[in-house]
């Protein structure tokens, strides 16, 4: 199995550089409401639910399960998808170290960060748990 | 204020070319303007109302104002929400109309991603890194394919719907094109056709997948009284419908699409049903694109669309629901990578009896055209308009 597509780099913004320093200490945050609790992904300054409170980011466990998924047939195959976080969040992710022909929608799977092309932060990809 | 029966669709073209490598996309604007112009019986002098989207050069509608030549505008829109821009300009110009800010209003698309060879659905597109979804996708490779593939996937989980059954859609498709002389794609295929061909992202295959074609299209809007002075048949806008669905801050739901609630608005503006419609058109980026539009237009139940469309039940004559007898984006023509105006187009062939005689529907009074843009695996627009001919 070969697993050798390097993903582009994110590109930081002031609003989501915490997010990116997190990522290069293994920590994938999402954004969480002071006052009413609601998880949101990906995370930015104001929530995207509610009017009150503030938005902080708290780390999330890195658990999770496939809500779906796809094999693109690239030169470099790989497999995108969408993982549901056991917080409840759903986020556009790759999905690594799974045999393509193994990978299914309710799976369980794990947090593991991949490096980018170049300097960049990594991102969150899953990994069969 | 509802605009029901306040503005007509009086001129409609498609630019015959598929393969424009000896045009430029403002060409192919203007080229379409003159024809749906000519097609209602009206002129460049007469038009006071300008509608085009991201496919345009330029500034909004200030280069294709410029270059097509249209020096009385009283009112312009360049809303750009891909490919289904077009349904929502008909609605805008409708808007329009009955406000009294214009009294002709053209509509144009085009382009030429065939020449260009744009790698349409399968490449990651980088987009504007200003786009706040961009760092959080892009790196994982999104293209078309594989965001509309992933809603495939998902709907086979929900209600084991099958790679057949969304195959049944092109094949549909197919018969239809097989009488279009333009299309791109004119033979006939078959259920095993498009299972067996290649993967592209699964579970889509190369055949569920439209065509990339160059070429465009263009509509004229008018009010009901200029209308009625016109030579072409009237095809009145009965009811408009839009909305916006997108990720919902990690909250995404594949299983539907914003049809759901552009539908109903819709419906409802028209004060008729799914059942009343005697044709629709329904936008057709991939297969899967039709099958959850047709759940979420109301045209069968939710999870019910892979039954729906099977057996030929989209074929005209054969079926229940006769769907893009052109030939749709599937197999005849996808200009600019946006399919909506021909959707328009084509429910416009239908009300007047124009279609090509093999796909005609019997009295074809009222019809449906529905379209997408952007991604229904992250974020899309959808706009539907009921039309009837009177």
């Amino acid at each position: 199995m070969s697993e050798t597509r390097i993903p582009p780099a994110p590109t930081p913004d002031p609003s989501t550089q915490q997010f990116w320093d997190a990522a290069r200490q293994g920590t994938l945050l999402i954004g969480r409401n002071t006052k009413t609790g609601k998880l949101h992904y990906p995370p930015r300054p104001v929530c995207p639910f509610d009017d009150e409170g503030e938005v902080e980011l708290v780390p999330a466990k890195g658990t999770g399960t496939v809500y779906s998924f796809s094999i693109m047939r690239a030169k470099v195959p790989y497999a995108i998808a969408y993982v549901e976080l056991d917080e409840g969040p759903r986020m556009m992710t790759n999905i690594i170290g799974a045999p393509f022909e193994s990978i299914r929608i309710g799976q369980k799977v794990r947090l593991q960060f991949q490096p980018t092309d170049g300097e960049g932060p990594p991102v969150p990809m899953f990994t069969p748990a | 204020m509802s605009i029901r029966g306040k503005a007509c669709i009086v001129g409609a073209y498609e630019h015959p070319t598929r393969k424009a490598e000896n045009k430029s996309v403002a060409q192919l604007h203007a080229e379409v303007a003159l024809g749906a112009l000519r097609d209602a019986g009206l002129t460049r002098a007469d038009v006071d109302g300008y509608f085009c989207a991201g496919d345009a050069p330029g500034m909004g509608p200030l280069s294709m104002a410029d270059y097509i030549g249209l020096n009385r505008l009283t009112h312009y829109d360049s809303t750009d929400v891909g490919g289904c821009s077009y349904l929502a300009h008909v609605a805008h110009a409708a808007e329009a109309i009955a406000m009294g800010k214009c009294k002709v209003a053209l509509i144009t698309l085009a382009g030429r991603p065939r020449s260009e060879g744009v790698a349409t659905g399968t490449a990651p597109r980088p987009g504007d890194p200003r786009q706040p979804d961009v760092q959080f996708e892009y790196p994982f490779g999104p293209a078309i394919a594989n965001m509309y593939a992933m809603c495939a996937q998902r709907h086979m989980h929900e209600f084991g719907t099958t790679s057949e059954q969304l195959a049944w859609i092109k094949v549909a498709a197919s018969h239809h094109a097989q009488h279009n002389e333009h299309a791109m794609l004119r033979k006939v295929v078959t259920v095993e056709d498009v299972v067996n061909s290649p993967l592209v992202a699964d579970p889509l295959h190369r055949l569920d997948c439209c065509v990339i074609s160059d070429g465009g299209g263009a509509l004229v809007v008018t009010s009901p009284e200029i209308a009625r002075t016109l030579k072409r048949p009237v095809v009145t806008i009965r009811g408009a419908g839009e909305a916006i669905k997108h990720t919902d801050g990690g909250r995404i739901d594949l299983s539907y699409t914003g049809a759901r609630y552009a539908g109903a608005r819709a419906f409802e503006m028209a004060g008729v049903k799914p059942s009343d419609i005697k044709y629709a058109s329904i936008y057709d980026s991939f297969t899967i694109t039709v099958l959850m539009q047709l759940e979420d237009l109301g045209f069968c139940e939710r999870g019910q669309g892979g039954k729906f469309v099977s057996d030929g039940n989209l074929i005209s004559g054969v079926g229940k629901l006769p769907f893009n007898t052109d030939g749709g984006g599937l197999c005849n023509n996808h200009p600019a990578n946006r399919g909506g105006i021909t959707k328009v187009i084509e429910a416009v062939r239908q009300l007047r009896g124009e279609a090509h005689p093999a796909v005609q529907v019997k009295n074809c009074d009222l019809a449906l055209a529905h379209g997408t843009g952007g991604s229904l695996g992250t974020r899309h627009g959808s706009a539907t308009l009921v039309l009837e001919r009177n």
